[in-house]
């Protein structure tokens, strides 16, 4: 059996090129979005008012135990219902997406934010500072190089996640790979191929992380 | 400049802080002195609001400082406050540590702050290190670093929480000689310090606290010679004879 044939790469490059531009849409919108909402979910956590740090912890606390399936099929079902129209299955991937990882970046954000001493911001406030800048102009840019590596490494889980979205029928990388490998009877070829790019991106992003982190004064 | 009345003050059911009253003159250099635990390093933190306190006043040039109708961020920039453990922005350098509230709470331009900003840092003996990073500073001239990012905003007063405690015994003298100078400038200054030293060659007067209570308040010569209270009494023999 050693009639391998790599020609089914290049054969189906568009068709796989396709899968990759829509893990890497997910990948991106997830990031973004999820570090916006993040941000503020973790300014919420870490405020003294109860009103605003209990219902996010419990938002965090509550898409942090789901399954992500669980949340891409809620999105699929539940958006059509809420709005009264569909809304098609990458608008409600990408709102899971968002609103799913936002729960994580909450809590990468919160981590830097409490990293930095308590006293940075003491000195801030004391030379007359307020409070949003002590945050924006002390507070953040410690933060964010706490940050970088956690960041770096939830976008390798986002990119692996990314394949679940099969379960609403769209094609990342993966499901167009496999859908390649049955309809040609190829599925060495294809999930080899899958494995070495899932493999180059992801070690690639950890090494960066981990760059990152050295290059770092301490 | 100065005045505490009937401080109280306490975390959940410990009190800290108790009917504390004192008085800061303009140009007066008071030492805050006491025990560890005896409340000074929060008294001094309740001056410029970053600590809270249920119960009492205190007015910063006739301004009261837990009255929600007070600008506290525009009293803050008027009194300038030296920490014990330096908390100098790790990001940045120097030279920016001095300016960044000059140009973000006085509003000046980045141009006229670094300006001013290199004229404090060598006043302070530091022309030389405006580009290097705290983390390149020894803890003396990271001290005197965050002396110059007080003394950028042209304070009315200067608070110092214990500002030498964390120095290596050989880098002390660079700070209080920059204090000192301060104080002969007849710059109000409220010092929470073990450096009894420094007390007796600057201090107007002696604040001696024991647990959260403010014991002693008396001029800096009957302080040494002739402490009132039994425990002041103690605490300078236990100081002095080390």
């Amino acid at each position: 059996m050693s009639d391998f044939d790599w020609g089914i790469i290049a054969r189906s490059s568009a068709f796989l090129a396709e899968g990759m531009a829509l893990s890497a849409l997910l990948v991106l919108v997830a990031t973004v979005g999820g570090l916006i909402l993040g941000f503020g979910l973790a300014l919420m956590r870490l405020s003294s008012h109860r009103w605003l740090s209990v219902p996010a912890s419990t938002y965090v606390t509550v898409m942090r135990t789901l399954p992500l399936v669980l949340v891409l099929f809620w999105f699929y079902f539940l958006v059509p219902l809420a709005i009264g129209r569909p809304v098609g299955s990458l608008t409600s991937a990408l709102l899971a997406f968002v609103l799913f990882e936002a729960a994580f970046y909450c809590e990468i954000v919160r981590a830097g934010i409490s990293n930095v001493r308590h006293g940075q911001s003491d000195a801030g406030l004391a030379t007359g500072l307020r409070r949003a800048q002590v945050l924006r102009l002390i507070i953040l840019p410690q933060a964010l190089r706490a940050m970088m590596p956690l960041i770096l490494n939830q976008i390798v889980i986002v990119f692996q996640d990314t394949s679940l979205v099969y379960v609403v029928s769209l094609h990342d990388f993966l499901t167009a790979a496999s859908v390649v490998a049955s309809r040609d009877g190829r599925a060495t070829e294809m999930y080899a191929l899958v494995a070495v790019v899932y493999l180059v991106i992801c070690l690639g992003t950890t090494k960066a992380a981990e760059f990152y982190r050295k290059g770092l004064p301490s | 400049m100065i005045v505490i009345d009937d401080l109280h003050k306490s975390y959940g059911h410990q009190q800290i802080l108790r009917a504390c009253s004192a008085t800061v003159n303009l140009g007066e250099v008071v030492v805050v002195c006491g025990p560890s635990g005896s409340g000074k390093s929060t008294l001094i933190k309740c001056i410029n609001g970053l600590v809270p306190f249920e119960r009492g006043t205190i007015t910063v040039d006739g301004v009261s400082v837990s009255s929600p109708k007070t600008d506290l961020p525009a009293l803050r920039a008027r009194i300038g406050m030296v920490f014990q453990s330096f908390e100098l922005y790790p990001h940045m350098t120097a030279l920016q540590n001095v300016s960044l509230a000059q140009i973000h709470v006085l509003k000046r331009s980045r141009a006229e702050a670094d300006a001013r900003s290199e004229k404090i840092l060598a006043r302070v003996g530091l022309g030389d290190k405006r580009d290097s990073r705290p983390s390149q500073l020894s803890g003396g001239q990271q001290q005197r670093v965050s002396i110059a990012r007080a003394l950028a905003m042209d304070p009315r007063a200067m608070l110092f929480d214990e500002p030498t405690s964390a120095l290596d015994p050989e880098m002390i003298n660079e700070v209080l000689e920059v204090m000192q100078e301060l104080a002969l400038e007849g710059m109000t200054m409220m010092v929470v310090t073990h450096e009894m030293g420094f007390a007796q060659r600057v201090a107007d007067r002696v604040l001696f606290m024991d647990r959260g209570q403010i014991v002693e308040d008396t001029p800096k010569a009957q302080f040494f010679t002739a402490p009132a209270s039994e425990r002041a009494r103690q605490f300078l023999t236990n100081v002095l004879t080390h």
